[in-house]
């Protein structure tokens, strides 16, 4: 969606505010929702997609003035009122007032470190051939889907190059609506600075982004 | 315990004054109160994810990796090939890097690494991101004035040195291989990795060198 997430290249936000030796979490409440959100999403009550996309579905303004974990906690109350976990009134009042909703699976503390060792691979086999190879000339679409993409604005329409060629994995824009879809081949696309920004361009510079193969045309 | 001696500024007791929570506090309490009543979260686990990515998993991981390539050709190749296994020799892997691309620093090449649409970072090599990389000025403006980023951390490349950006928009995880300092061949590995910092896994710093390190 073009929602206030979709950043690359605006102006206004300042310089970089980097704390030196920060800590992983500032807030004890900030250590919680980590937990929480990771643990609830272990559920595969909804994907990581799905989280994303309600995190940047949040209004501009609200988004904005967020904190990093606070829209992680916002989100996530969405998600456990939507998906009927919880009713609003008990996420409220923190006491459960009726019986819990199945959910597939609960994550064990001993299960932590053998799955999130082995991780969680999005690639899965190819539903056809790859459309693009290395060293294809191609054209970033100039679509504007309104729900979640991983499309950035600054690329549409933008002539590119492609670098590379990762594989089938996960297609996040159907992923994020539990919609079943096949997987996408998947590419780095490069584009040059000053294709995407012109007189702007850092000079020589250049933009790379994880293309899904749906997010191109191919160009002469 | 005397009224007196019962100082309520700035902590938390945790002895049931819910007043002294902030209202956010008291909202990640109740939800987690909630999610817990309800069985959908183990407290056990919720224990051992903080556990692990705020104590366990960090940039040293990346630092091994990082002072292996620049000690071992063989290895340097085949990160650079195929990051996912060579980083896994070392027994570093798991959520967040299970698709990992590595980009080498060159002279005539400096890498930035950013995700502009939401945090997406290399979580086993570097641990969860700091604030900064999450946050609006960076996410916008790394790929638009990368060397307007680098100066405000005091990193000056040459003109000649071109950069290249690389936007997270997948489940690809990118790690910046800096160039090795020089005057550093007498060092052995856990001595190169010492110098290896967080910031220039992701582009925004450079190694220390051996005699800033001392």
């Amino acid at each position: 969606m073009n929602g206030a997430q979709d950043l690359g290249g605006a102006h206004g936000f300042g310089p970089v505010e980097a704390e030196p030796d920060e800590p992983v979490f500032h807030a004890e409440w900030e250590r919680r929702v980590f937990g929480l959100a990771m643990a609830m999403g272990f559920t595969g009550t909804w994907t990581l997609d799905g989280s994303r996309a309600v995190r940047e579905a949040l209004p501009p303004v609200e988004y904005l003035s967020s904190s990093y974990y606070e829209i992680w906690l916002k989100a996530l109350e969405i998600q456990v009122a939507e998906n009927g976990l919880c009713h609003p009134e008990e996420m409220r009042s923190g006491v459960s007032q009726a019986a819990p909703s199945p959910v597939k699976r609960v994550l064990a503390g001993d299960q932590v470190a053998p799955l999130f060792d082995g991780g969680f691979p999005s690639d899965r086999p190819p539903a056809g051939p790859a459309r693009f190879g290395v060293g294809d000339r191609i054209v970033a679409r100039n679509i504007h889907p309104a729900g979640h993409t991983r499309l950035p604005r600054y690329v549409r329409g933008r002539p590119g190059m492609i670098e590379r060629v990762h594989g089938a994995f996960v297609f996040p824009d159907a992923a994020a609506d539990g919609k079943a879809a096949p997987p996408q081949w998947l590419y780095t696309a490069a584009f040059t600075a000053e294709d995407l920004w012109g007189e702007s361009a850092d000079p020589g510079g250049r933009v790379t982004i994880a293309a899904f193969e749906s997010y191109l045309e191919p160009r002469a | 315990m005397a009224a007196a001696d019962h100082d309520h500024e700035d902590h938390d007791h945790g002895h049931g004054h819910g007043s002294e929570l902030s209202p956010i506090e008291a909202r990640v309490r109740a939800l987690e109160s909630l999610l817990v009543e309800k069985g959908y979260v183990e407290p056990a686990a919720l224990d051992a994810l903080i556990e692990r990515y705020e104590h366990q998993v960090g940039p040293h991981n990346g630092a091994r990796v990082v002072a292996r390539a620049w000690v071992d050709p063989a290895y340097r190749a085949l990160l650079l090939a195929d990051a996912t296994p060579a980083i896994a020799e070392l027994g570093i892997g798991g959520r967040g890097g299970e698709h990992m691309v590595v980009v080498e620093n060159t002279p005539d090449t400096h890498n930035l690494v950013v995700c502009t649409l939401c945090s997406c970072y290399p979580w086993p090599v570097l641990g969860l991101p700091p604030v900064w990389y999450k946050a609006p000025p960076y996410r916008a403006r790394a790929v638009i004035d990368p060397r307007g980023v680098l100066a405000e951390f005091g990193v000056t490349l040459p003109d000649t040195t071109r950069i290249t950006v690389w936007d997270s928009t997948a489940e690809t995880r990118f790690m910046v291989l800096p160039m090795r300092p020089d005057g550093t061949e007498t060092l052995d590995e856990a001595g190169l990795a010492a110098l290896v910092t967080r910031d220039s896994m992701i582009g925004t710093g450079l190694p220390v060198s051996p005699e800033a390190a001392r």
